[in-house]
């Protein structure tokens, strides 16, 4: 390869007028591929982060949403920093709360059942099934999953409290609401976003585990480990950048994701999200400033509210590529051994 | 003699324990987690077939009249919804245009990653990765201050053609990236084949490379496609007109209402709309699974 490569940059030499041509025709040929992926990204992410630290500083709201007259501002920050808004405080607990409990689950939940698929489940297809059952609510469209759990939880037609009574729950420990009931809802919002992120989990960690050379494992096995010791002593001291790479990976994108709170207690509480959501105890911050901008119209505050994220995000990203490098972000399930 | 034989049955003691402890440990943490989605997606078959609301899984009085969105109109009290048909064809048109913009920028904008030098380039291959860890799904005020003033907002087709582009362009870095593999897997020779026989890189790119990778594209133009049959958000935000509803906007504004009187039909309708999913993921599981890695889904 490297000798045809060669041979066609000594063609290009031999006339020196046509090589200046062709060699500028090659430096731009490059960009003219690249040009619709860089419009594009120009468009829906760069513009879109710089309009946003922009609006966070102007006052826009609906009122002068159409002429467009703006004026700078301080004050949006002064709400979040100086806590005028007397719901930041309550938002920032449910968020801190919503992203540690979820991410427990991504992670360290995750991690257990992705060991007992992969490694204590020997027959491949009973593997695969549980694999495949766990990826069902990833692969749903969302609103399907967030109808199935609205279906689900639902006092009289959904089964949830008739499992739980099956399982022996007293009947005085159900609440009447699994969507508005104080510690119920926050039980509903963890448990209905972990299952979405354990899959997530699965997939880098069942890959991980598939890759451990079985040298390793047969070499523990042979010497009289058990399987519980080979999975403590070999296979999770294995996966300690996949397990890194999840946390550092799903922290960003819960503190983030909101799409299904909105969709299970906005279409189950009715359509309101925002006072739904409001009431239930589980307006988290990316949601907050959502409720700010589409459902108060103070577009200004929400995005100083989402500029916090944006800012949080920007910093993760540059840390995570100091910590983990270029070769282990891009290969998130390779083991190092 | 005896000590040898009692260590052996200690083993073999041990060992079954070990083994029935093993098993509790998968039913517990990988099986009995997954009795409540069984459940529902059995609920949400068997419903739709059932005559009237059911507790269980197990359907009764069969009937396909849940399913009669399919040729009549979706009444409740006065207030009609608009048919299923049209919705339909809007969700289409937001994926195939979705599918169509993102495998026609990545395309160009892989091949250009994997196959050639230019300054800037490994600087570019990062910030493609950084744009995937970061979710855009916080940057939907811009989105929808870019889309007024672009004049997009509101007008029906025209405010689903923007949120294609809007789609295309958070779908395509991760795309290009996806390819981008593809690419890397074809011999250089057969480029450099193309190009002394007199091919212009853009044409060795369309007829000789392109075919090649027939199954990243279609990869690619799949997960695009089903990115935007799902999407709800930009809809949902963007779209206030209910004849350019798509059909997960239409579905939200149906469970508010119809959840108490029909959920026979509300199952229907979902599973109806769930079908495409998942016959497109079970066709092309594996390449899927290596994209979904990296949604920005919690």
């Amino acid at each position: 390869m490297p000798l045809i490569r060669r041979g066609h940059e000594k063609n290009a030499d031999s006339s020196s007028s046509e090589a200046s041509k062709a060699s500028r025709r090659k430096k731009i040929l490059p960009f003219l591929f690249l040009l619709p992926m860089l419009i594009f990204i120009c468009f829906s992410w760069i513009s879109p982060v710089i309009l946003t630290i922009y609006l966070s500083f102007t006052d826009l709201s609906i009122k002068n949403l159409l002429k467009f007259n703006v004026k700078y501002t301080l004050e949006n920050f002064e709400k979040i920093f100086l806590v005028e808004d007397p719901y930041i405080p309550e938002v920032l607990k449910i968020t801190v709360f919503y992203v540690a409990s979820v991410l427990s689950i991504n992670v360290v939940y995750a991690l257990i059942m992705s060991v007992a698929i992969a490694y204590l489940v020997k027959n491949e297809i009973l593997s695969m099934i549980l694999r495949l059952s766990w990826l069902l609510p990833r692969i749903t469209p969302g609103i399907i999953y967030a109808l199935l759990w609205i279906w689900f939880i639902d006092p009289t037609a959904g089964m949830l409290n008739k499992l739980l009574m099956l399982a022996g729950v007293p009947k005085s420990w159900l609440p009447s609401s699994w969507l508005l009931d104080k510690p119920y809802a926050q039980l509903l919002l963890v448990i209905v976003n972990g299952y979405v992120g354990a899959s997530f989990g699965m997939i880098i960690y069942t890959a991980a585990i598939k890759s451990i050379p079985p040298d390793l494992i047969n070499a523990a096995l042979v010497d009289g480990a058990t399987d519980f010791q080979v999975v403590r002593r070999v296979i999770i001291p294995l996966l300690k950048w996949p397990i890194l790479f999840v946390t550092a990976w799903q922290t960003l994108s819960l503190m983030a994701s909101y799409e299904y709170i909105l969709m299970i207690w906005g279409a189950g509480g009715g359509g309101g999200y925002a006072g739904v959501a409001r009431a239930a105890g589980v307006m988290v911050w990316s949601l907050y400033s959502y409720t700010k901008a589409f459902a108060e119209y103070q577009y200004g505050y929400a995005a100083a509210i989402s500029m916090v994220l944006v800012v949080i995000g920007i910093i993760l990203i540059m840390i995570y590529f100091r910590v983990f490098g270029f070769k282990r972000l891009m290969a998130p399930s390779r083991v190092e051994v | 003699m005896m000590g040898v034989k009692e260590k052996k049955m200690k083993a073999g003691r041990g060992y079954i324990l070990h083994t029935i402890l093993k098993y509790i440990v998968v039913i517990l943490v990988a099986v009995i987690p997954l009795i409540p989605i069984w459940c529902m997606y059995l609920w949400l078959i068997s419903q739709s077939f059932s005559g009237r609301v059911i507790l269980g899984i197990v359907p009764s009085n069969f009937t396909i009249n849940n399913w009669r969105f399919l040729w009549a109109p979706i009444k409740m009290g006065l207030k009609e919804y608009p048919n299923i048909w049209p919705i339909t064809i809007n969700t289409l048109f937001l994926a195939l245009g979705t599918s169509g913009l993102v495998v026609f920028i990545s395309t160009l904008g892989g091949y250009a990653l994997s196959r050639m030098e230019f300054k800037g380039r490994t600087t570019l291959m990062e910030f493609i990765i950084a744009l995937h860890a970061f979710p855009a799904i916080i940057l939907l005020i811009a989105m929808f201050i870019i889309l007024n003033k672009l004049g997009l907002y509101g007008k029906g087709i025209i405010t689903l053609m923007g949120i294609i582009l809007i789609k295309a362009g958070l779908e395509c870095p991760m795309a290009s990236w996806i390819i981008k593999g593809f690419f890397d897997s074809i011999p250089w020779d057969i480029e450099w084949a193309a190009l002394v026989d007199g091919c212009s890189r853009l044409t060795a790119w369309r007829r000789v490379i392109l075919p090649l990778i027939l199954p990243g594209v279609g990869a690619i133009a799949i997960f695009s496609f089903l990115s935007g049959w799902s999407e709800f958000l930009l809809v949902f935000t963007y779209v206030k007109d209910e004849t350019y509803y798509t059909l997960p906007v239409l579905i939200y504004h149906l469970i508010g209402e119809f959840k108490f009187i029909d959920w026979v039909m509300l199952a229907a309708i979902g599973l109806f709309y769930t079908i495409p999913t998942l016959i497109f993921f079970s066709v092309s599981q594996k390449v899927l699974l290596r994209i979904y890695v990296g949604g920005v889904k919690g």
